[in-house]
């Protein structure tokens, strides 16, 4: 499994580039996020995928010829913080109420809604995490679950932010016409 | 100034310095056509929309420049998907235009509404719709940049009906291509570069393995000074040929599948290969696991998802290939390889002259001879652009092209129909050379619709078709693979002459070796398009083969006796 996480511009359309780009390269892709960062102009994704260093160099670098790719990084083996969140709704009644509610708070989830049969619960970590409590929560009989796919960031000063450039145009265009004119 | 989107689209053409567009007109891309009667732009009309991507492929592959292909929505822009991918697999800068359904019932199943952005999302460099008429000018300009750029690549452009006929304010100053911003890669790599010196300074036996993005870098006199400087021997992809003269003494020939038997054994053998701008296709290494193993491998490319793709490399210099040549070149030290480059010759041995053509003439027509006899009458000199199959080989061993941009055929995607369409671009790019279509009895039924186009543009290219009756390409793998079982490969033809004639073209049928050369000379004297139908050897094969996964020193060999698979002419 390797991590990449890619800068795009947030408009219509680039997800779509983005995975059918992967389709392409034959690599299956185990999760993708995608939201606006700081600049709402550009999105950031997290791409999980199911390859291995040279499957994730060919995607980093297809992914960067893109046009509307700012930049791809493969983060996998440097020190990551890593998310995911899920929403699980478990069914619930008067007798293992507190049996569920002992296991959430070892597993530091949090109860976000209470009905008569059901509990949803939202618990945000690893993947590895929430597996954990997903397995636990299993026999008392999940109705119903939603996860966000993983996020990553380097940790500490390792920052993503390479300085973005504008691409010369003026002097590839003027080359186009001169050729063009006098082939 | 106040424009329509469809005068924009034409004066932004124009101004980036457009001649020709090849294309075909309906509905939703009329408005475009009615501006088009009106500009100094030339349309060139197709008799069909893949005819018109292969000629503006055609045109940019002759020229370096950029070639413009335009069709109608729907079945005009998804008969333009051949050519598309085509272009996209050789790298070919075209930009293609699209009318598309008003953007009010975009989405609608409307009449003649086809998402080709969506279709050709994964064959093009980029592709965008246009629903604004604001936004034609720019989109069409970052279009030509992004094609030609880089590692060049077709662009798909997608206009709206609506944004053609409504109007806008068009300043060209105004409307300034607009990419994202990129991070730009800091592609010097001194590690990288110090190991590829440590290796050129080291090597016994190396060979540089020329590529087409030596053409597209424009790196032509850097990639001879190199080579004078180490004194290498080169070997050429099938899109490399041209690159580096034919006639000089250190060019070994083309590599590969039906690469010449000393090229694959010198690659065997080496203990480095430079490559230059060339991707290490399958049908240039054979059997990767026994692919020149004793080889160190330098790879000088631009597109860094080709760096260890295929094969792996000791160093990566991405980069142009120029600018990295330019680099590389006045660190060279070692250059006295004679003792290898005299072994490659013994592996020539007297192969140089190849084993057909210096057969006697005993009545039978090989496409060789016809090729080899091209080259001679043509001093080498003409463009050659050649379709899909044996011919398209035989060229490439027997023509021996000693400028770039002189071969033009298609590699990649190998598309068969490429040749007469790619050819009349060609033309268009340079009027004043002599262009000849080489084209298989198989692959001239596919597009030769076009001729009518030659007759209408009255233009003068000379078309070669090796006719043997069938797809031969396919034929010789079901002789070598499957037992001589010929399934839907004979092929029927019509009388090409009777019917180059009844497109108004002359033509001339060609039998016996005897008349090649007059035939040739005829049409070269002729001022106007010429067609000759080569009725060649029906069972030839294309030597040395190296078979579909084999490794690339294991080549089936032209057997002693050639004429022993002789079969009867009609
Ligand atoms: C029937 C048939 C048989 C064939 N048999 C053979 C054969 O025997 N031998 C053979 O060689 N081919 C053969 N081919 C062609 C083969 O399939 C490939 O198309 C060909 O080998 C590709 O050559 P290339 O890598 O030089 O060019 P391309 O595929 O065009 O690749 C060009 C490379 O150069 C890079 N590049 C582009 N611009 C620059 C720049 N400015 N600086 C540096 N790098 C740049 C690109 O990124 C790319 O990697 C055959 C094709 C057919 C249809
Ligand atoms: C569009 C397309 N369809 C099928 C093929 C597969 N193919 C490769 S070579 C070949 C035979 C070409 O026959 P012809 O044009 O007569 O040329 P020859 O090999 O006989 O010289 C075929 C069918 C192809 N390359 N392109
Ligand atoms: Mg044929």
């Amino acid at each position: 499994m390797q991590t990449l996480v890619a800068y795009v511009e947030n408009k219509p359309g680039v997800l779509n580039r983005v995975s059918s780009l992967a389709r392409r390269l034959a690599i299956n892709i185990d999760s993708l996020t995608v939201g606006p960062t700081e600049n709402e102009e550009i999105a950031r994704m997290t791409i999980v995928a199911h390859t291995d260093e040279r499957g994730a160099h060919r995607l980093e670098a297809s992914l960067e010829k893109l046009v509307d790719v700012l930049l791809a990084e493969n983060i996998s083996g440097r020190a990551l913080l890593e998310r995911d969140l899920a929403l699980i709704k478990v069914a619930a009644d008067q007798q293992n109420r507190p049996h569920l509610m002992e296991l959430i708070k070892v597993f530091r989830a949090r109860v976000v809604d209470v009905a008569p049969e059901s509990l949803i619960i939202e618990v945000s970590g690893t993947v590895d995490k929430i597996d954990g409590l997903l397995e636990v929560l299993r026999p008392f009989g999940v109705l119903e679950m939603a996860r966000t796919g993983r996020i990553s960031m380097t940790r500490g000063s390792d920052l993503l932010r390479p300085p973005l450039l504008d691409i010369e145009v003026s002097a590839v265009e003027s080359e186009v016409s001169k050729v063009n004119k006098h082939p | 100034m106040k424009l329509t989107g469809a005068e924009i689209l034409c004066e932004t053409l124009t101004r980036l310095g457009v001649r020709e567009i090849f294309g075909y007109p309906g509905g939703a891309i009329l408005p475009v056509y009615d501006a088009l009667g009106k500009s100094k732009l030339h349309h060139v009309l197709v008799r069909h929309e893949q005819g018109a991507t292969h000629m503006a492929d055609g045109y940019a592959r002759a020229s370096g420049g950029v070639g413009v292909a335009m069709a109608t929505s729907g079945p005009g822009a998804t008969n333009m998907v051949t050519g598309i991918a085509t272009a996209m697999m050789d790298s070919s800068p075209i930009v293609c235009i699209t009318g598309q359904v008003s953007s009010k019932v975009l989405g609608s199943d409307a009449f003649q509404e086809t998402d080709i952005t969506g279709i050709t999302m994964p064959i093009t460099k980029h592709n965008v719709v246009v629903t604004q008429t604001g936004d034609i000018a720019r989109t069409l300009r970052e279009a030509f940049v992004i094609a030609k750029s880089g590692r060049p690549g077709p662009v798909l452009v997608d206009v709206t009906k609506d944004a053609q006929q409504a109007t806008a304010e068009f300043e060209w100053d105004a409307c300034m291509p607009k990419l994202p911003p990129k991070r730009i890669r800091n592609n010097h790599d001194q590690a990288e570069f110090d190991r590829a010196v440590e290796l050129l300074n080291t090597a016994k036996r190396p060979v540089v393995l020329a590529g087409h993005g030596i053409m597209v870098s424009g790196a032509m006199r850097a990639f001879e000074q190199f080579i004078r400087a180490g004194n290498y021997p080169v070997a050429m992809t099938l899109l490399g040929i041209g690159c580096f003269p034919a006639k000089d003494p250190l060019n070994l020939g083309m590599m590969g599948m039906h690469g010449e038997a000393w090229v694959n054994n010198a690659i065997q053998e080496a203990d480095l290969l430079i490559a230059v701008g060339m991707r290490f296709d399958d049908r240039v290494t054979g059997d990767l696991r026994t692919y020149a193993e004793n080889a160190r491998k330098i790879h000088i490319e631009i597109d860094r998802a080709e760096i260890n793709k295929n094969v792996k490399v000791d160093a990566a210099l991405v980069g142009d290939a120029r600018e990295v040549l330019e680099h590389l070149t006045p660190h060279i030290e070692t250059r006295d390889h004679s003792a290898w480059i005299r072994h490659i010759n013994e592996l020539k041995g007297d192969s140089a002259v190849r084993d057909i053509q210096s057969l006697p003439d005993t009545g039978h027509l090989y496409a060789a001879h016809v090729i080899n006899d091209l080259w001679k009458e043509t001093r080498g000199e003409a463009i050659v652009v050649t379709d899909v199959g044996q011919h398209q080989m035989w060229e490439a061993q027997y023509y021996h092209h000693d400028r770039p941009r002189t071969l033009i055929t298609s590699g990649g995607l190998g598309t068969m129909g490429f040749a007469l369409p790619a050819g009349i671009g060609a033309k268009f790019a340079k009027p004043d050379s002599e262009v000849w279509v080489v084209v298989g009895d198989g692959g001239f039924q596919m597009t030769m619709s076009e001729l009518a186009t030659i007759v209408q543009e009255k233009i003068n290219v000379k078309i070669a078709i090796i006719n043997n009756g069938y797809l031969g390409m396919v034929r010789q793998w079901q002789e070598f693979f499957y037992d001589k079982r010929y399934v839907a490969t004979p092929l029927v033809a019509p009388d090409f002459i009777a019917l180059a004639n009844a497109f108004g073209i002359r033509a001339e049928r060609i039998t016996t070796r005897a008349e090649v050369i007059p035939g040739i000379r005829t049409a070269r004297e002729a001022n106007e398009t010429v067609l000759l139908d080569f009725r060649v050897e029906q069972e030839d094969s294309v030597y040395p083969m190296v078979p579909a996964g084999a490794s690339l020193h294991d080549m089936i060999r032209r057997p002693h006796n050639p004429l022993v698979e002789t079969a009867s002419d009609e």
